[in-house]
């Protein structure tokens, strides 16, 4: 009975009829080879949304993970560059690092002159982007200069195989890596008393402190984690692309704010969960998927996020507001 | 071992130069069920703090257990086993009963890692102790408020508390929900556990406190068992005055002008049926019901709120079609409604502009407000209603509930109304303010003539301030109450008999 009520199970009937529906217009949609592809394009909007899930279940909002994404790859691969390092592990801690280090500014901005969310994070975005562009470097970093072992890395396939046509096709390892950090921010949420004190914080401030909460470290680690988080992906995706750009990423906020909302996560604060948020993504990345293979126009494709965005947060607000009658 | 539990010596609290706190003594006995009451501003709050841990008394002592304890913070206070319940809970709308019950052990534990079976059966022994069971998954936000009460309860008992101090208990309650808080209550009492109701509803400390204390101006004008005190006595206790509790008597205007309002057949398709009503100037008519009978809904319709309805309203002999709220007050009707906070007052903002928002129609000059006729109506207004504020320009959310109410009302005669519906007019106000808003309605209805219908729960102020009262019931006039026979019993009695 609570499984049917559970909106986690609501996405999921709605993802499942929306896979069968692009299915019956596309078939190729079920080949293996367009699926693997669909995974691989999630690993990315993923690890962001996972981030943005626990800022958004604290009560807040983040448009800057973005820019802190791309810094911290950035950054990172042109040290790498710079000292000739190759190896893997140690990039991927720095980059991390860094967004950590940015969120944390996020967190106290937001902590010591009690600004609203939106605002901070537009400015320490905006601040971001302009810094990395003045005084770390404007061109891109391409294949023929990319650290080798970070493509090597990335390359990695859990499954190869070989379609009718020849071509090689595979199964991203980083997918792995993805659900990994997903079951490390559910566990987090779900049983450590700081990830309850994310959901305390964005259901009620006022009493969340006088419980006993610090919701000062609570803020400190809600921002940090999605700058840690940005920090990683932003490195694994210039990875995956073989390529750092250092204006990469602009307006994919929107997207992942879109499926981390269409995941069920409530813009007021205090519900939402992983499950949710791995649905939500996979849904925007299938919908987009899908608009491309229909050859529509990618700035219809801003069109049709928009909407989602409009429609899920309708939605929500429309639970939400029920729920309290 | 000494004789009580928590004793408050003396105790003096003074915010700058504001004495919040005069030389206040208040010794609470284990086990015991002991009432403060005091109107607003009497200090009530401000005593509570102390106990908590959360002000430090300026001056005076405070004793736990015959044992001075100075510098208590917060956390002192629950140690020693203090746990007050805000008027808001505390609680999380967001999260299940059971991780409510629970967060409050584990935080106090220190805990990092949430074991949810333990938890569970926290929470399961949290309520078993007050004897009730719940659904510990149902998210806190999808409960009643009594249900939200019981959760804040269970979760103040569970961490070994020995004095529970409850603020306005009662305030959102409905008589049977108050009839269970109080066996909780009691219940809890059994345990050894003391209980301080903080409310200044009478009836209710007589029925379930053991011994009272009254705060007056930050000063303790009464204390003793509850024996030695009858509703009258506290009345005077708290305001320092004795309240009129003489009736209202309606003398017809000579000559014959039609009455204010008039309403013939008038229907709401689903929840009022073939309504007739007229009331005269100098009017002041209850209406009264159960909960959902209608009477929130015939004010609507009468206000243009609700244009679907048939039938016909005259207003002093001109027949008005109240399609929309500006027609409504427009024709002379104004409506103050049920919770004044959300639905009639702009808080932020200040005491004139709440007064002229619904009439600066009548003060423009072109396309120009005139700021000189708006100011004289407004502090002319500010000082017939005795709106206790420094001037018209406080924000309204400085204002405590009495004087809220009082904006509303001043607003509505600015509007030049006729005919006034009041809803529940005194919910939430406490006795001195009340018996203010009364006395103002009553002027209003002598002396400007103003036709009053006042919708209410409140058996007392009905029967004290109108001169007849219609009984309402599934969306019809049911029975009336004239000035021959207006007592509490008769109306308790025709009320009953609806059920």
């Amino acid at each position: 009975m609570t499984l049917f009520r559970r909106s986690e199970f609501i996405i999921a009937c709605i993802l499942v009829a929306a896979m069968i529906i692009i299915g019956l217009i596309n078939p190729a949609f079920w080949s293996l080879d367009n699926l693997f592809g669909l995974l691989r394009a999630n690993v990315i909007i993923g690890i962001l949304a996972l981030g943005v899930l626990v800022v958004m279940i604290s009560g807040g909002i983040d448009v800057s993970f973005t820019a802190f994404a791309v810094a911290a790859m950035y950054l990172t691969i042109k040290v790498m560059i710079y000292y000739g390092y190759g190896g893997v592990l140690l990039p991927f801690v720095a980059a991390t690092l860094i967004g950590t280090f940015l969120g944390a500014f996020n967190a106290f901005f937001i902590h010591s002159f009690r600004m609203i969310p939106l605002i901070v994070t537009l400015g320490t975005g905006s601040v971001v982007r302009g810094l990395l562009l003045g005084l770390v470097g404007t061109s891109m970093i391409n294949i023929d200069k990319m650290p080798q072992q970070l493509i090597a890395f990335a390359k990695t396939d859990l499954i190869s195989l070989t379609s009718a046509s020849g071509t090689n096709f595979g199964l991203t390892a980083m997918i792995l890596i993805y659900f990994g950090l997903a079951l490390l921010t559910h566990l987090f949420l779900r049983y450590t008393m700081m990830g309850r004190s994310v959901f305390a914080l964005g259901g009620a401030p006022e009493a969340a402190s006088r419980v006993g909460f610090n919701t000062r470290n609570t803020l400190f680690v809600v921002y940090c984690f999605a700058g840690a988080l940005a920090g990683f992906a932003g490195l694994l995706h210039g990875s995956m692309i073989w390529l750092a750009n250092p204006r990469d990423f602009v307006g994919l906020e929107l997207d992942v704010i879109a499926a981390v909302v269409l995941g069920g996560a409530s813009i007021f604060g205090g519900r939402g969960s992983v499950i949710g948020t791995l649905l939500g993504v996979f849904m925007l990345v299938m919908v987009k998927n899908s608009l491309i293979i229909m050859k529509v126009d990618t700035t219809w494709q801003r069109v049709v996020v928009g909407l989602i965005i409009i429609i899920a947060t309708a939605l929500t607000a429309w639970r939400d507001r029920k729920k309290l009658v | 071992m000494s004789e009580y539990l928590l004793e408050l010596n003396n105790i003096s609290k003074r915010f700058g130069g504001l004495v919040a706190l005069d030389a206040v003594s208040l010794a609470i006995k284990p086990g015991e069920i002991h009432c403060l009451a005091g109107e607003n501003g009497s200090g009530k709050s401000t005593i509570i703090k102390i106990m908590a841990g959360v002000y430090q008394p300026t001056e005076g002592e405070i004793r736990i257990d015959g044992v001075p304890v100075t510098g208590m913070t917060p956390a002192h206070s629950v140690q020693h086993g203090i746990q007050v319940i805000y008027q808001d809970f505390s609680l999380f709308g967001n999260l299940s009963v059971l991780e409510n019950l629970a967060l409050n052990t584990m935080l106090l534990e220190k805990r990092r890692v949430v074991d949810w079976t333990r938890a569970r059966n926290l929470a399961e022994q949290a309520l078993a102790r007050l004897g009730v069971t719940m659904d510990l998954d149902a998210d806190v936000e999808t409960l009643p408020t009594s249900g939200k009460q019981i959760i804040a309860i269970a979760r103040a008992v569970m961490v070994n508390a020995r004095l529970i101090i409850m603020d306005e208990p009662t305030t959102a309650l409905t008589r049977p929900e108050v009839d269970a808080l109080f066996r909780i209550v009691r219940d809890i009492q059994a345990q050894g556990i003391a209980v301080l109701f903080v409310s200044h509803k009478m009836r209710e400390m007589l029925e379930i406190s053991e011994r009272l204390t009254v705060l007056r101006n930050g000063k303790k004008v009464a204390e003793g068992p509850i024996t030695d005190f009858n509703e009258p006595k506290i009345t005077r206790a708290m305001t320092g005055h004795d309240l009129t509790d003489q009736s209202y008597v309606w003398e017809p205007a000579a000559g014959d002008s039609p009455p204010r309002l008039e309403v013939r057949n008038l229907s709401v398709p689903g929840s009022i049926e073939d309504i007739n009503l007229t009331l005269h100037a100098g009017e002041i008519v209850g209406l009264s019901g159960l909960i959902g009978a209608g009477r929130t809904e015939l004010a609507l319709a009468l206000f243009g709120m609700n244009p679907k309805f048939t039938g016909t309203v005259t207003v002093d002999g001109r027949e008005v079609h109240p399609a929309t709220v500006q027609e409504a007050i427009g024709s002379g009707i104004a409506y103050v409604p049920e919770d004044r906070l959300s639905e009639g007052l702009f808080l932020p903002q200040s005491i004139e502009r709440n007064m002229l928002a619904t009439s600066l129609n009548n003060f423009v000059r072109g396309i120009f407000i005139d700021r000189k006729r708006t100011a004289a109506a407004t502090s002319g207004m500010f000082g017939a209603m005795q709106i206790a504020a420094p001037g018209p320009q406080t924000p309204v959310n400085h204002l405590s509930g009495g004087n809220q109410q009082r904006v509303v009302l001043a607003r509505w005669l600015l509007t030049g109304a006729r005919v006034l519906i009041l809803n529940g007019p005194t919910v939430g106000v406490d006795v001195g303010s009340k018996a203010q808003i009364h006395r103002k309605i009553r002027e209003l209805a002598v002396e400007n003539g103003l036709a009053v219908l006042m919708i209410s729960d409140d058996v007392p102020e009905l029967v004290q301030n109108c001169n007849r009262i219609i009984i309402m019931h599934r969306g019809r006039f049911v029975d009336e109450i004239g000035p021959d026979s207006l007592h509490e019993d008769a109306l308790n009695d025709r009320l009953k008999a609806l059920k």
